[in-house]
């Protein structure tokens, strides 16, 4: 019988998961890495590995991996963390896999972005087990079930790879891929200064998260973790604003599932205006602060 | 030290690119194919290393049709020393790949592979991890920075929340992101001079059974056609009116 297990690296990937989970429609139960599943996901039982921290791949796909024995399907959300990890998984188990899924068609097909997203395949599985990442913007929150039977399961945290050190950035700012709000800056903020002055300062104005170009990020005005795109982060903000952004189809590739495209750009012929739902010309130094103004009236 | 870089045949990421008619595959008519933009990188890295510490020997492989030796040959030209070309018409999924490189590297037995986070095709950012699964070897994918020390790599990479530094014991498997370097740009001459380097053709080694199969391609749905604001007043009325703020 099919079963899934939806791998959580941290308990408040919960949330994200329950959606897909329901999408698929199998019964599925939780592994939880770290901490505790923050909401109810309508699992059956909750296996938890209680580790502190998440050691490297090879470690941790290996405890995956022992963990997912007699399961159809191994699913995680998608990011970097999950590609370098469930990749791995997937080599163990000798298992197919599906990375970024957009949409659920059936238990064994799954329509996912190729080329930057300039074009949508159907991956049909064609043999058990399959690994999956899924990017939870296209799957409305599940309903939230009975409170799931709690295994405590062991993990082993031992691999080759010695960490040396980790660094989090991010401070108070909302978490760029769950953000209500993101306001992004490309390759004019000419600076780290600038960029965190013009875009930062916006950003906390309206309560949002902040992103950032391959260019920008490239030319040091911003910081890796920021890039948006096909090798970045994809965002599903509410609201997204890109300001100073030409719109190249590797930039477009992370934002598109955002309900509200806005482009701010002084050259009237940028690529970004056609796909942005609304476009403004003009120089973002001066319209940022406006927009500012504007809400603060 | 031995580098083995596996390179992946690409349509240029800058052009554009549609689904067949009747969703069998994607139109490439026409179109330039290039190195994967990661593979490039990778091997840029793998020269790197040699100019710091002479030793280094770079071997490039790819897995598809004989025109993948157009890749090689650049590859050859940036400075690999040797590149084998792994003949097939074959479909295959990552984990093929992933079989058909294992292999390879069993007879080879590099110390270090390195290689692209991601095709630019596929976007599938599968390979690397499940090689290293095959081989047992520690990885480090999402490269920005590599050194060398005396039987490890001490490895920086990215993460969703910033980066961290590893060092993997050799042999040890790393994928390149875009930050690792820039690569060098090899003018014709450089390609030309790269004709006498040593290419090896020969045939896969490892049967395929696919577990995977993209079945049908299509265009994305459009999003519905923006319009100009004419102000930031405008801009913010109507951002209001829908609750964006
Ligand atoms: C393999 C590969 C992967 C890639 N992945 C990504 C990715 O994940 N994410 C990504 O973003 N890119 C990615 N890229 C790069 C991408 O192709 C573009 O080069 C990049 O997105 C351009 O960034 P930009 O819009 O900041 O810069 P530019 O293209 O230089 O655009 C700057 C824009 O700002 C406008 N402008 C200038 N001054 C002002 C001003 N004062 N006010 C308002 N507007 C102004 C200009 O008119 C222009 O349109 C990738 C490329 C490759 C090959
Ligand atoms: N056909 C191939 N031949 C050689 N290397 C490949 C091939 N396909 C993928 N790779 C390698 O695997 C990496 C990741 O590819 P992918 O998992 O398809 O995104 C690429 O950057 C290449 O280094």
């Amino acid at each position: 019988m099919s079963k899934l297990l939806l791998v959580l690296f941290t308990g408040s990937e919960s949330s994200l998961g329950s959606g897909f989970a329901a999408a698929l429609g199998l019964s599925f139960d939780v592994l939880t890495l770290t901490g505790h599943a923050e909401t109810n996901t309508g699992a059956e039982k909750e296996l938890v590995a209680g580790l502190t921290s998440l050691p490297p791949a090879d470690a941790l796909a290996s405890t995956i991996a022992t963990l997912s024995q007699g399961y159809t399907h191994i699913a995680a959300t998608s990011n970097m963390r999950s590609k370098d990890v469930m990749a791995r998984v997937a080599g163990i188990l000798d298992a197919g896999m599906v990375t970024d899924v957009t949409l659920i068609e059936s238990p064994t097909r799954f329509k996912r972005p190729v080329l930057a997203g300039s074009i949508i395949s159907i991956v049909e599985v064609l043999s058990t087990p399959v690994v999956l990442t899924f990017r939870p913007a296209g799957f409305a929150k599940g309903e939230a079930g009975g409170a799931p039977d709690q295994v405590s399961v062991s993990a082993d945290a031992s691999g080759k790879t010695v960490r040396i050190s980790q660094s989090v950035r991010g401070g108070a700012r909302p978490d760029l891929s769950q953000a209500k709000i993101v306001i992004s800056g490309g390759r004019p903020l000419r600076d780290a200064e600038t960029f965190e002055r013009v875009i930062g300062g916006f950003a906390d104005k309206v309560g949002g998260a902040v992103g950032a170009t391959r260019a920008a990020v490239d030319s040091g005005i911003a910081p890796n973790e920021l890039q948006v795109g096909q090798t970045g982060k994809i965002v599903a903000p509410d609201l997204y604003i890109a300001a100073g952004i030409s719109g190249s189809t590797q930039h477009m590739a992370g934002i598109k599932d955002s309900k509200i495209i806005v482009a701010i750009n002084k050259d009237p012929d940028a690529p970004i205006f056609e796909s942005a739902d609304y476009g403004l010309v003009a120089d973002l130094f001066d319209a940022l602060p406006a927009i500012e103004r504007a809400l603060g009236s | 030290m031995k580098i083995l870089v596996p390179i992946k045949r690409v349509v240029d990421p800058y052009s554009k690119v549609r689904p067949l008619s009747d969703g069998s595959g994607i139109d490439t008519t026409g179109l330039k194919f290039e190195i994967n933009p990661f593979d490039e990188i990778a091997i840029e890295e793998a020269v790197r290393l040699r100019e710091k510490s002479g030793d280094v020997e770079i071997i490039v492989v790819s897995i598809g049709k004989s025109e993948c030796e157009e890749q090689l040959r650049k590859a050859l030209a940036i400075g690999a020393d040797k590149a084998i070309l792994i003949e097939t018409d074959q479909e295959y999924d990552s984990l093929g790949i992933a079989k058909e490189l294992a292999s390879l590297v069993a007879e080879q037995a590099p110390d270090v592979v390195l290689m692209g986070k991601q095709a630019t095709d596929d976007d599938c950012n599968q390979v690397g991890q499940m090689l290293a699964a095959k081989l047992g070897y520690p990885q480090a994918t999402f490269a920005s920075k590599i050194e060398r020390l005396q039987t490890s790599l001490k490895v920086t990479r990215e993460t969703d929340e910033g980066d961290e530094i590893l060092e993997l014991p050799l042999p040890c498997l790393v994928t390149a992101d875009l930050r690792l370097n820039e690569p060098r740009y090899v003018a014709l001459p450089g390609i030309i001079k790269a004709r006498s380097k040593p290419l090896e053709r020969r045939t896969p080694s490892v049967p395929v059974t696919l577990k995977t199969r993209p079945v049908f391609f299509e265009s994305p749905p459009p999003r519905a056609a923006g319009k100009k604001v004419s102000s930031v007043d405008e801009l913010v009325a109507v951002l209001r009116d829908r609750g964006a703020f």
